[in-house]
């Protein structure tokens, strides 16, 4: 055993400076590929990230596109080509905000999260970490249902407003996560943190033109949906994706929303994130 | 392997939650390179004091000192010095065993060898196995693993074979033994006594937040002086007024030919009942001396806590 032992820690050698913002990125780097490698492993994840939002767009894609249109500012588009932004807000949400508050509720009632406060890693790149993964997948997510609506439906796929799109989705995947990491610090069950999150956001995927197009909902529940940040996701992601959008696609007042329901997420979990279990 | 030096220096630790006080003021001092075993009974305040140690909680009262620095202020380059197993954590969820030790690694400044941690702890052959389906025990060695990747001077081990079949139990106490040739001081908590002998330079035993002996695992309490049992059954024809004045002394029972002894000097007896037996040409084929166990001790300890 002593021939493949570790060396022998030299007790009084002073520890390499742990710190440093070039130090707090390798970190978060390094985390996120694990976490990245650990979520394309879970089949649930997947199912739920990836699966779901691919099935949801064949539905409502079938249901109610055929040749119908819906009204957008600027015109009128092909319902199939309606439902190819919501369900990638759809897919933004969960990505970032249903797999994370299950992830992280998992990893802090199991001890995991407890274990790794006994390590010098920092919580910045923990919760970093763990975002970027969110960010990556939910880029990932969209990539995956633009490339379907565009083979599928003839959907197209938008050049000039591309940088819209992205800032779009990894500002709502951001601001998501923040949100995720709020609920999270509420929710003390890692088995109810599923249910949880669909039942928060159900009722607004309805409301927010993500399932249902605006135009057709009545204007208290538009005004309802409009405190929430899943309309501005949905909106931003129409506005950068429409093809009757002028210039370069960028929803600043949807934007602007977002990054103050991201404030207050990241308020509310910055106070309240445990490392510790819980429910005990 | 134990130095002069101090790793780790408590004094008057108190712990309350609440109307409830969990330690009621301990003292207790940790050499570098030994291995210190904290015992007692599950609610004694054992896995508190450690929390404490371990930098999770804040004391209501009292001086801790653990590697020079105080547990509840210390920052990322005390924890790169510490390897800490909980009680109770699960492995990270989907990654492998070595992607879980490669995980930990990277956390740290100067980490030990992915490679040669996962040999030291007994999983060099599951490497490429999901964490979460390896057996209790195998996981138990990857807690073990995480804790030790990042080269700790000071490793807290909180019951680190509940759960484990007898063999497993050996398997992991030879691990840790062999840490101590390593030169890693180690705090170990445990309910086993039998661990605690095997393991441990020196106990401390705990009973309801206080510390109630200390000592080597065969000192404590006074053990080495306690008084040896002697049981023989008397050879047929014999009864106990035939024993030597020796042996009659320090005659406790005797029920069907069964005779049970207490003998403070062990030889001073055993030698008159020898000749005796010789003499009568008797075999004394049952012949039993038993010296209190740690175990004995530490339910007489334990259970003076309880009355207190």
């Amino acid at each position: 055993m002593t021939a493949v032992a570790p060396q022998a820690p030299a007790p009084h050698t002073p520890a390499r400076p742990v710190g440093g913002l070039s130090l707090a990125l390798r970190l978060t780097l390094h985390q996120s590929a694990y976490d990245l490698r650990a979520f394309f492993r879970n089949r649930q994840a997947r199912f739920f990230t990836i699966g779901l939002p691919v099935i949801f767009l064949f539905i409502f894609a079938s249901v109610f596109g055929g040749n119908n249109t819906v009204a957008v500012p600027g015109g009128r588009i092909a319902s199939k080509t309606y439902y190819v932004p919501g369900i990638i807000a759809l897919g933004v949400i969960a990505a970032s905000f249903v797999n994370l508050v299950i992830s992280v509720t998992v990893q802090r009632e199991t001890g995991v999260l407890k274990r790794r406060r006994a390590t010098p890693v920092s919580a910045g790149a923990v919760i970093a970490g763990r975002a970027l993964t969110a960010m990556v997948t939910a880029l990932l997510i969209a990539a995956v249902l633009l490339g379907l609506g565009w083979a599928v439906y003839r959907a197209h796929i938008p050049s000039r407003t591309a940088p819209a799109l992205v800032v779009d989705i990894l500002v709502g995947s951001a601001v998501f996560c923040c949100l995720g990491y709020a609920l999270a610090s509420v929710v003390a069950n890692d088995e109810a943190a599923q249910p949880i999150t669909q039942a928060v956001m159900l009722p607004l995927y309805f409301i927010s033109g993500v399932f249902v197009p605006s135009s057709i909902l009545p204007h208290w529940l538009i005004d309802v949906s409009k405190f929430f940040p899943v309309r501005h996701l949905a909106s931003a992601l129409l506005e950068a994706y429409n093809p009757h959008t002028h210039g370069a696609g960028f929803a600043g007042g949807d934007l602007l929303v977002l990054g103050v329901w991201g404030v207050a997420g990241l308020i509310v979990a910055l106070r309240r994130f445990s490392w510790l279990p819980i429910r005990r | 392997m134990a130095t002069d030096e101090t790793v780790i220096e408590v004094s008057g630790l108190h712990m309350r939650y609440g109307a409830h006080e969990a330690v009621r003021g301990i003292d207790l001092q940790v050499r570098r390179g030994e291995v210190f075993a904290f015992l007692g009974p599950n609610g004694a305040g054992k896995t508190t004091t450690v929390e404490i140690l371990e930098g999770y909680r804040r004391r209501s009262a009292g001086q801790v000192t653990v590697l020079g620095t105080d547990p509840q202020e210390a920052g990322a380059a005390w924890r790169a010095r510490i390897g800490v197993v909980l009680q109770e954590s699960e492995p990270e969820r989907d990654l492998t065993v070595i992607e879980c030790l490669r995980l930990y690694a990277g956390y740290y400044p100067h980490p030990a060898d992915v490679e040669a941690t996962m040999a030291l702890v007994g999983l060099a052959d599951r490497a490429d196995a999901i964490a979460s389906r390896l057996s209790g025990g195998q996981r138990r060695r990857l807690d073990v693993g995480l804790a030790l990747v990042g080269n700790p001077e000071l490793l807290f081990l909180d019951e680190p074979t509940t759960g484990f079949d007898p063999s497993a139990r050996r398997a992991a106490w030879d691990m840790i033994a062999g840490l101590r040739s390593l030169g890693v001081t180690v705090f170990l908590t445990t309910h086993y006594m039998d661990e605690a002998e095997h393991l441990a330079d020196r106990v401390a035993v705990l009973a309801e937040g206080r510390i109630v002996a200390e000592g080597t695992p065969a000192t404590i309490a006074g053990r080495e002086h306690a008084a040896a049992e002697i049981h023989f059954t008397l050879p047929a024809g014999s009864g106990v007024g035939d024993l030597p004045e020796a042996v009659r002394t320090a005659l406790v029972g005797e029920e069907q030919g069964r005779v049970s002894l207490r003998a403070p000097a062990t030889l001073a007896v055993l030698g008159p009942l020898v000749r005796w037996a010789e003499e009568r040409g008797a075999d004394l084929a049952d012949l039993e001396v038993r010296r209190p166990s740690l175990e004995d001790i530490y339910l007489a300890l334990t259970a003076e806590g309880a009355g207190a």
